[in-house]
């Protein structure tokens, strides 16, 4: 018997949303609280119970009936031209803080090279004492580090920062308008510890990163982030980098813009100033409503999201459900994340799941008892840098509507009362 | 026990504690010219840029067979990005930006080092380098940036004043 106090039940904000001390062990078995459905029916023994299973095979996938949980894009706006494009994590499928690797997000210019991991070569050159080539197996042999950290593409959730929250077309969704982020346990070796053996030069402030795909795709970074955290990843989720994620080695430039991830890496050349690439001139810059342009714009600042319910992933008559959803932070870690059920007219906070790391996703979790009538729910995270996700109203207030790039507004779903979730601007 | 053995481990110690005082070294030394063929990217001073040229006469014909079919006559953009024009449409903030090569990119190095390096999309780095000053010339000078019997090199190019040169400012929360 628990002497722990009864959960509270009165509502912690608007609209039914509850305390997140619910979580806190007393649970919900003394809360008078449930969606109690009908009676559970006599179990019979199912076919799976009555004959041996399946034999062993070289590498799992998942449970055929989970084939909806795949990635998706949108067709080439050019069919000769496939390989340019994204496609995107389905969020409301997921749960926790890890991607798996064939869900991670893939952006690509020119598809997806298919690299010989004993013919790739990483070159590192430039204003060093010693230029440097390295093979895949030589870079294996240094002493590695992994760390959990998201990447997400400096283009995730530009759609916020278009006039229509339904424009015409299949209904946006947690998929399409934020999928071009992912989490991943990245391992492999320091960066600051190649740059050491080659010999930094004082007059190199910048290094230039280059892929081997058939586009070059190409970024300059501040030496001092090449230093401070930046990995040469050879493993993604304890295996191999996938193909599209990078094969056989990519950069990990924490909390960083997407493209600054260099993938199928192959060349660091140490620069005094940046090169000015297509990739950081005529894209990824921040086109504000003055007609100037921020460029250069490289941590993805703080922003959340709320996965379930979302798009698709509505609700099933009223009753208790848990929200669930993620915050993440390009300037550090997660502080606080609140939620509303009212469209921001009162807001409680959630619950944090460990652990809670720098430039990581988090989960979030907050319980709620829907009353049935029409919500709109939002996620509100803060940082440990003390800053706070903007509304979408701030957030185009400061920069227009043409911005595209680092879009982290607060995102609202607006739930009708059939429990159907979709976009909403408000 | 022999007294020799303590003497053994001590000389062993020492000889393993040196090898890990220095830090592991993989690298294969190599020499700029072993680097040479990947080393392509442009400078916006012009550093890297290599001999040849050519001019928007010469880059018609080529942009014809090798460009117009994803970016259209004239770079006019369709199915893929559009290259030419747009001017005046950055300070308008309640119209789409039109982003071009004209109207938004802030150096002509740029233009040149991606059209060597990934250009045309589906057989980049076929062009030969007088290829890619003319193709770069005919984008130029289509945007009205040079004068159409200009010769592009890698002296002229850099000189190229593009529209928007000013147009960026650095993010004013990216060091924290």
């Amino acid at each position: 018997m628990s002497k722990r106090p009864a959960p509270p039940l009165e509502p912690a904000a608007g609209n039914g949303l509850l305390d997140r001390r619910l979580f806190l062990g007393a649970g919900l078995a003394g809360a008078a609280l449930s969606s109690a459905g009908a009676a559970a029916e006599p179990l019979a023994v199912p076919p799976w119970s009555l004959a041996p299973g399946a034999p062993f095979n070289a590498y799992g996938s998942p449970s055929k009936f989970e084939a909806p949980a795949v990635r998706k894009w949108v067709p080439p706006i050019n069919p000769a031209t496939p390989g340019i494009g994204a496609s995107r994590t389905p969020h409301a499928m997921l749960e926790g803080m890890i991607t798996p690797s064939g869900l991670h997000f893939e952006r690509s210019h020119a598809g997806v090279p298919a690299i010989d991991p004993a013919q790739h070569r990483l070159a590192i050159h430039g204003l060093v004492r010693q230029p440097l080539v390295f093979t895949v197996e030589a870079l294996s042999r240094y002493p590695m580090t992994s760390r959990i950290a998201f990447v997400e593409c400096g283009g995730n959730s530009g759609f916020l920062s278009q006039p229509l929250a339904q424009p015409p077309g299949p209904p946006p969704d947690a998929q399409s308008i934020h999928g071009l982020l992912s989490c991943s346990e990245w391992t492999g070796v320091k960066l600051s510890t190649l740059l050491d053996e080659a010999g930094i030069d004082p007059r190199a402030h910048w290094i230039y990163a280059e892929g081997a795909d058939s586009a070059g795709m190409s970024r300059s970074i501040p030496l001092a982030k090449a230093m401070e955290d930046t990995l040469v990843c050879l493993y993604q989720n304890g295996e191999r980098i996938r193909p599209e994620n990078g094969y056989p080695l990519r950069l990990l430039v924490p909390g960083y813009s997407g493209n600054m991830n260099v993938k199928w890496l192959r060349r660091i050349k140490l620069v005094a100033g940046p090169v000015m690439t297509k990739d950081e001139t005529s894209k990824y810059t921040v086109l504000l409503a003055s007609g100037k342009a921020w460029q250069f714009v490289f941590p993805l600042e703080v922003k959340s999201l709320i996965t379930r319910p979302s798009p698709g992933a509505g609700l099933k008559g009223p009753g208790y459900y848990e929200i669930s959803g993620m915050a993440w932070s390009g300037n550090g870690r997660i502080k606080t994340v609140e939620v509303s059920a009212d469209g921001g007219a009162s807001w409680a906070p959630a619950a944090l799941a460990e652990p809670i790391l720098p430039k990581a996703v988090t989960r979030f979790r907050m319980p709620w008892n829907w009353s049935g009538a029409p919500a709109v729910l939002q996620s509100r995270a803060a940082d440990e840098t003390g800053m706070v996700q903007p509304s979408r109203a701030a957030m185009l207030a400061e920069r227009g509507m043409r911005g595209q790039y680092h879009v982290n507004c607060i995102q609202s779903w607006g739930i009708n009362d059939k429990g159907e979730a979709a976009n909403v601007f408000v | 026990m022999s007294s020799f053995e303590p003497a053994l481990v001590f000389v062993l110690a020492c000889l393993s504690f040196g090898a890990l005082a220095q830090a592991p070294k993989f690298g294969s030394p190599a020499t700029e010219a072993d680097i040479a063929a990947w080393n392509t990217e442009i400078s916006p001073n012009g550093a890297g840029l290599p001999p040849g040229s050519g001019t928007a006469a010469e880059g018609e014909k080529i942009f014809a067979a090798q460009c117009q079919a994803c970016h259209g006559e004239k770079g006019a953009g369709k199915p893929n990005d559009i290259l030419v024009g747009g001017f005046g449409t950055l300070r308008t903030p309640d119209k789409p930006a039109v982003k071009t090569i004209g109207s938004y990119w802030p150096y002509s190095t740029t233009l040149f080092d991606y059209v060597r390096r990934a250009m045309p999309w589906n057989a980049p780095k076929t062009l030969s380098d007088s290829e890619v000053y003319a193709v770069s010339a005919y984008l130029l000078s289509l945007n009205g940036i040079i004068g159409a019997g200009d010769v592009m090199d890698a002296r002229s190019l850099p000189k190229a004043v593009m529209p928007n040169r000013e147009g960026f400012t650095p993010f004013p929360r990216g060091v924290r």
